[in-house]
């Protein structure tokens, strides 16, 4: 064939993309493909291919959605820890005139790599996946507002998270760090296909982010059950609220600046160049714009979890509900307010650089006031200390730990001296892993009876808590030594030897956190094999307080048989204390939203149009999006997209609860 | 959301969403006010009535931001009572975030242009 | 979905709606379509910012009173002030349940829209002949940006409103099609919501300045 034919249906896509002169990807590609290839066999020998497709991959049950969201995450985190680890053991031995183990071309790929994953593939998805999960049980409702765009959205995040994956084995990822700053993102200085996964991973992902949140945010406002008042809503579904409102009102920020960069690097505008008029500072700006309200995305929900599981094991209301809402409510609102915290260097001035950190600085007392309320709901509480619990009280000491680290940053003199250095590194991770990590932790452990109807394994359980957590300090509390003797983030190689203990102890750490990870697996296996032991038939094993507790361990279809009527901030604690008899009679049928195969066609097409852009396939792209204009237009037509349950059903499955509930007694 | 609202809901269902005032004389006076709205900027632009560049861009604004509320009520329907004021919240926390990115993104640009692009005090300095 | 929460006659709290009706299909939908239109607000204002950051930034190339042809762009808006009425119309036929006369409406209104892209494009044509290209200057490239994303979304009304037109044709007006008709009668006002800040913001205030 013709080298103009051969590039015009491969694009740039040749043998050279493929990274065979690299041995330590090619050992991955091996180990991936032959555990791919073993688990796609595994699947077609069991004929569960039919099974996955009805039962999951189509469904609109927020429930289903919410724990294929976790898997993803879970996978993802994987993924992402793979790079942690290359990373720390690079650090580790690269002195003394060693390079270490990976070369520039790959350790630039691979902390830009671990940077995307973590935020939009594991954070977001476990986030995302706990929200998807609990917020409809919480309010009483049957589903989201729009299930079929729920199952789409889910489906647009696995889309991105393959573009990312697919970039280790096809090509390359960007090299870039996680937020790609022009001008070394625009063409002239990474005309590979690095960049071009990253914009295209993270615009097909962020589609699906934003659609979901729409979807929640009508959920919350729309579909809470009688009495549920703004002012009776579990805490955790204010959060999601808000976090919900943040990514409406951020994510199009991130689509509009990665769309102007992959327009200066396709078309050949000039937005973020050094000529003609470009400004690369407009992108930090812009990209910041987003970036902030991201952080408040993640940790928002996390605060929300730690809400429910405080009060439920200290065995007390929440104290300073309303605060807390307030509180919630203020974040929110100043989140959009501090972005420039993240370049007070780039040279805005004194009077920009105040305004901006005295803002940061003010975000710290709606946070500071949810922490004593934690604290005064744990005063004379009776306290367990069960899993998710431990979780919280770890969450606790080390948030307070990256709080005020992060105060310290805020300050614009004392920014100028710790400005990507590792201190800010360390900060982050305080946050990010003691916020969000634990806060998910805590919210797997906690509702994760709920979803399956037996409890996690402790013993592994507590393996996992406290490899992760002394882990966590081995790992970043030396960073934020070195940060303070000003080695900077993203180094390769180091001169100076005494620095080396250091960057030891944190490959330690690190290792701790591999162990806490494989713990956390062999908990999820345990848990799998004893589920018998570990069974709750009740529906309520925790002793709770707000609604998703009140129906069965797994929730039928449905969630709730009869839509519940609320007339307290706790719910169910509410309605066990004054005697709640469970229905046994006059069900009805049950109207419910039909599984659909679209969003999988639609997102697969999405990712297809993304490949063949990132490739310069322009044929494979133009068709992607043709067929998901058909598609999407075809589904228009379709205007049965509900059924009933009849109440045959739901009489057996509520008389099997019964018998179920009788038994446990 | 209590029962009352549930009641308002059931019961405002029938007659189209809650969009009760969408009549032919609300469209037609929004129509009207609209094409005087345009209409004045770009006479004022484009005739050059007024005397100072700043008056002009100023009164233009003025009208934007007045033709903008014109469409939100004749058009699109606002009201505070539209799905119990959730629109309008929105609406509210939209322009709060817009007029945050956006005036902050002219001031910090503008900060960063002139402390790290200073041209004109290299050129001066040759 | 009524339901009495105070306690029943029986003095007893009720915990659950034992008569309920399920919520009417769509009910959520006139909300998120608005919120989604907030989202899109959010896309336009980064844009808006993007031009107003940039707007000034010619790079010794053609500045607005060089190129923008205000004759063309007063004739562009009342296109699209003219679609948003003849819109209205289809909304108030559609409540008088008339199809034929919605349909009609609905056809004027794509016709006003086409001529409104065509106008657009033959701007962008002659300015690109000339040589003010999007690659010229990042004003240009935020114009052409700004401007194009507003038109494309128009062009996906376009698109939209010809869908609608099939199936109110095919299923008549039945609560359904109202629905969307109602949430493509909101994105095409707001995208008129939008040009009002594009003439004045890039149009007017460039030959201003």
């Amino acid at each position: 064939m013709s080298p103009d034919l051969l590039k015009l249906i491969f694009g740039r896509l040749d043998f050279e993309s493929l990274p065979l002169h690299e041995p330590i990807v090619v050992g991955t590609f091996v180990v991936v493909a032959l555990g791919g290839a073993t688990l796609l066999a595994g699947l077609t020998y069991f004929r569960l291919w039919g099974y996955l497709w009805r039962e999951w991959f189509t469904t609109v049950d927020h429930k289903r959605i919410g724990i294929m969201y976790m898997i993803l995450g879970i996978v993802m985190l994987l993924r992402g820890f793979a790079d942690a680890l290359m990373m720390r053991g690079q650090q580790m031995l690269a002195f003394g005139g060693s390079e270490g183990y990976l070369n520039a071309h790959h350790y630039d790929q691979v902390f830009t790599a671990h940077g995307v994953i973590m935020i939009f593939f594991v954070a977001m998805p476990l986030v995302t996946g706990l929200m998807n999960y609990v917020v409809p049980l919480q309010i009483g409702a049957r589903d989201v507002s729009f299930p079929f765009l729920n199952n789409f959205s889910f489906w647009m995040t696995v889309g991105g998270a393959v573009l990312v994956m697919a970039s280790l084995f096809i090509g390359e990822f960007a090299r870039t760090g996680w937020l790609a700053y022009p001008p070394l993102s625009n063409i002239g200085y990474s005309p590979d296909v690095g960049v071009d996964y990253y914009i295209w991973a993270l615009q097909v992902a962020g589609v699906g982010t934003t659609l979901s949140g729409i979807n929640l945010i009508c959920t919350i406002v729309k579909l809470r059950c009688p009495g549920m008042t703004m002012m009776r809503m579990p805490v955790f579904t204010w959060t999601s609220l808000c976090t919900n409102i943040l990514i409406v009102a951020s994510f199009p920020v991130l689509t509009v600046v990665l769309a102007l960069l992959s327009l200066d690097r396709y078309v050949g505008t000039n937005f973020f160049t050094n000529d003609f008029g470009g400004s690369p500072m407009m992108y930090v700006n812009l990209i910041w714009i987003w970036g902030h309200p991201e952080v408040y995305i993640l940790v928002l929900p996390a605060f929300g979890i730690f809400s429910e599981v405080t009060s439920t094991f200290s065995g007390k209301r929440l104290f300073g509900y309303t605060s807390m809402v307030y509180a919630t409510v203020v974040i929110t609102i100043l989140s959009y307010l501090v972005w420039l915290h993240h370049f007070f260097t780039m040279g805005s001035g004194a009077s920009v650089n105040s305004f901006f950190g005295i803002t940061t600085m003010i975000i710290s007392i709606p946070t500071g006031a949810k922490m004593f309320n934690w604290l005064f709901t744990m005063y004379r509480g009776r306290i367990r200390y069960e899993l998710p619990m431990m979780w919280t009280i770890a969450f606790m000491l080390t948030f307070v730990i990256g709080g005020m680290t992060g105060v310290l940053l805020a300050v614009p003199p004392a920014d100028f001296v710790l400005h990507n250095s590792l201190f800010l590194i360390a900060h982050f991770h305080n946050v990010i892993i003691g916020g969000v990590v634990f806060g998910a932790f805590a919210g797997i452990n906690y509702w994760f009876p709920k979803a399956f109807g037996f409890k996690l394994d402790v013993f592994w359980g507590k393996m996992s808590f406290w490899f992760w957590v002394v882990g966590f300090y081995l790992a970043f509390m030396p960073l934020y030594v070195l940060g303070l003797m000003g080695v900077t983030r993203r180094l390769r190689v180091f001169d100076d030897p005494s620095l080396q203990i250091w960057f030891i102890i944190a490959a330690i750490g690190a290792l701790f956190v591999f162990i806490g990870i494989l713990s956390m697996l062999m908990q999820f296996a345990v848990s799998l094999l004893k589920r018998e032991q570990l069974k709750d038939v009740t529906g309520d094993p925790w002793n709770a307080r707000t609604l998703e507790w009140a129906t069965s361990s797994p929730p039928p279809d449905y969630n709730f048989a009869f839509t519940p009527v609320v007339h307290d901030n706790d719910a169910w604690w509410d309605m066990k204390k004054r005697g709640y008899q469970r229905p046994l009679t006059g069900f009805k049928p049950i109207h419910m939203p039909s599984s659909t195969g679209t969003g999988v066609i639609l997102a697969g097409f999405a990712t297809a149009m993304g490949f063949g852009l990132i490739w310069y396939i322009w044929w494979l792209a133009a068709a992607s999006f043709i067929a998901m204009l058909v598609v999407g237009i075809g589904h228009t037509f379709n205007y049965h997209r509900d059924f009933d349950i009849p109440a045959e059903d739901v009489i057996r499955t509520e008389d099997a609860r019964t018998k179920l509930l009788a038994g446990a007694k | 959301m209590n029962t009352d609202t549930h009641a308002a809901h059931a019961g405002d269902h029938h007659h189209d969403d809650g969009h009760a005032h969408s009549t032919f004389s609300g469209y037609m006076l929004g129509f009207v006010l609209s094409v005087v709205l345009t209409a004045i900027p770009f006479w004022l632009v484009m005739g050059g009535a007024l005397p100072s560049k700043q008056i002009t861009a100023l009164v233009i604004m003025a009208f934007a931001v007045v033709q903008i509320v014109v469409h939100m009520i004749y058009f699109l329907h606002m009201s505070p009572k539209s799905e119990n004021g959730w629109t309008m919240m929105a609406l509210i926390f939209t322009i709060v975030m817009v007029v945050i990115a956006l005036s902050g993104s002219l001031w910090v640009m503008n900060h960063l242009n002139s402390n790290m692009m200073p041209m004109h005090e290299m050129t001066g300095m040759k | 979905m009524t339901v009495a929460v105070n306690p029943s006659t029986t003095g007893e709290p009720v915990f659950y709606v034992a008569d309920e009706h399920p919520h009417p299909e769509g009910y959520s939908t006139s909300l998120g379509f608005w919120i989604y239109l907030m989202s899109d607000c959010l896309i336009f204002a980064m844009l808006f910012a993007a031009f107003g950051v940039l707007g000034a930034n010619y790079a010794a190339g053609p500045a607005p009173k060089d190129l923008f042809d205000l004759d063309l762009v007063a004739v562009n808006t009342s296109m699209l002030l003219l679609s948003s009425i003849t819109y209205g119309f289809a909304m108030l036929t559609m409540q008088q349940n008339k199809v034929g006369q919605t349909q009609m409406w609905l056809a004027i209104t794509g016709l006003f829209g086409l001529a409104f892209i065509s106008i657009e494009l033959t701007e962008f044509a002659h300015m690109i002949h000339e040589g003010a290209t999007p690659q010229r200057s990042a004003f240009l490239s935020a114009f052409f940006t700004l401007v194009g994303t507003h038109g494309l979304h128009v062009s996906c009304g376009l698109i939209w409103l010809v869908t609608l037109m099939v199936q109110v044709g095919k299923f008549g007006l039945i609560e359904a099609n109202r629905r969307r008709l109602m949430c493509l009668s909101m994105f095409w006002h707001f995208l008129d919501v939008v040009w009002i800040g594009v003439f004045t913001f890039v149009y007017l205030l460039g030959v201003l300045r």
